[in-house]
């Protein structure tokens, strides 16, 4: 039986959150995080509620806070969260509680909206595609593949008191897309509104965001290049 | 943008270089001090050393790249742990009175450092 805690506020009726625990039978078999909240959503408790759409770590809807490691509950499995027959799942930190694991985006997405996270071109549009060339286009690899879960984000202290300033790893790896874009000509204008002492050099290196990315992306390396345009640009 | 009217230099990249120019030139000095005291030291040389342009110069530099980096650094603490966000208008009156403080004090240090250096 696995012990599983599952951060628990519904604001309708608890003054405050708490911990409610379940013992999962999984059948010894080595399932998903996500396959154990569906478990108990489905034989033990429905009220349980949590975020999840294609259940293949594709589309970033199930990030949360497993056994104090942010990361993707469909894609995470036992053997790698369990310690000590134990399972914890809180929602992810330093967003605002909705309803037990389900927090509000809303942060995240305001720091990912101030990026402009589309490409700019003011030159006339050629009659066919926009073309790259093979070395431009690899220049994009390890940035486009975000899937946008928040899972650096919260786990990043520096925007944990800076939600609203900080833009944070996953809006600055964002960012950095779109600078590193050969397509793109907005990138003065995108630096100019980058530097200030919040948005990007709140990062202080600490590198929570690297290890918790479960697309394998380096946001940390990301905004070292944004620091280096801006060097560039100023010096 | 981000508006920060009470940081050093304005902009995010002035401040995190002179954070890191500052740094070295700490680094720098604590290693000449250190290798000094290391290779035995007596009053008459200290005095000598102290005598002499370069390591008044020198120093003063440390003294200010202290202030500098010190007023940088607890700004960034200040700014991320007393704030209106996380403690209401307790945190602006908290944060700009600790920082009139922190100004105050390395302002002395400063004046201080240049007046044992020059002075007599
Ligand atoms: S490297 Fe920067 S962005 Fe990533 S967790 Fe650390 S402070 Fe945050
Ligand atoms: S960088 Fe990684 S952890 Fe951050 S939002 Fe994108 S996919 Fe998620």
């Amino acid at each position: 039986m696995l012990q599983v805690s599952i951060y628990r506020f519904n604001p309708e009726t608890d003054a405050e959150p708490g911990m409610q625990e379940f013992q999962v039978d999984t059948g010894g078999k080595d399932v998903m995080v996500l396959d154990v909240l569906e478990q108990i959503k489905a034989e033990q408790d429905s009220t349980v509620t949590y975020r999840r759409s294609c259940r293949e770590g594709v589309c970033g809807s199930d990030g949360l806070n497993i056994n104090g490691k942010n990361g993707l509950a469909c894609i995470t499995p036992l053997s790698e969260a369990v310690r000590g027959n134990k399972l914890v799942i809180r929602p992810l930190p330093g967003l605002p509680v909705i309803r037990d694991l389900v927090v509000d985006m809303g942060l995240f997405y305001q720091q990912y909206e101030k990026v402009q996270p589309f490409l700019q071109n003011n030159t006339p549009a050629p009659a066919i595609e926009r073309l790259q060339s093979p070395e431009e286009r690899e220049k994009l690899d390890g940035l486009y593949e975000c899937i946008l879960c928040a899972c650096c984000s919260t786990s990043c202290p520096s925007f944990w008191w800076n939600p609203d300033r900080f833009i944070g790893p996953a809006g600055l790896l964002q960012a950095y897309r779109f600078l590193a874009d050969s397509r793109d000509t907005a990138t003065e204008e995108r630096l100019a509104k980058l530097d200030d002492p919040f948005s990007v050099f709140r990062c202080h290196g600490i590198q929570n965001c690297v290890n918790v990315c479960p697309k394998g992306l380096n946001p940390t390396r990301a905004i070292g290049h944004i620091r280096n345009m801006l060097l560039s640009r100023a010096a | 943008m981000v508006t920060a009217v009470t940081s050093l230099g304005r902009s995010g990249l002035s401040d995190w270089l002179l954070q890191r120019v500052s740094a070295v030139v700490l680094l720098a000095y604590f290693i000449l001090i250190g290798w000094v005291v290391a290779s035995g030291i007596d009053y008459v040389g200290w005095q000598a050393l102290f005598a002499t342009a370069w390591m008044r110069v020198f120093t003063l530099l440390a003294v200010l790249s202290l202030a500098a980096h010190a007023w940088i650094g607890m700004w960034s603490v200040l700014t991320d742990y007393l704030t209106e966000r996380l403690m209401g208008t307790k945190g602006n009156v908290l944060r700009i009175g600790l920082q009139l403080c922190i100004s105050l004090l390395l302002f002395i240090y400063v004046i201080w450092g240049v007046q044992i250096l020059w002075g007599n």
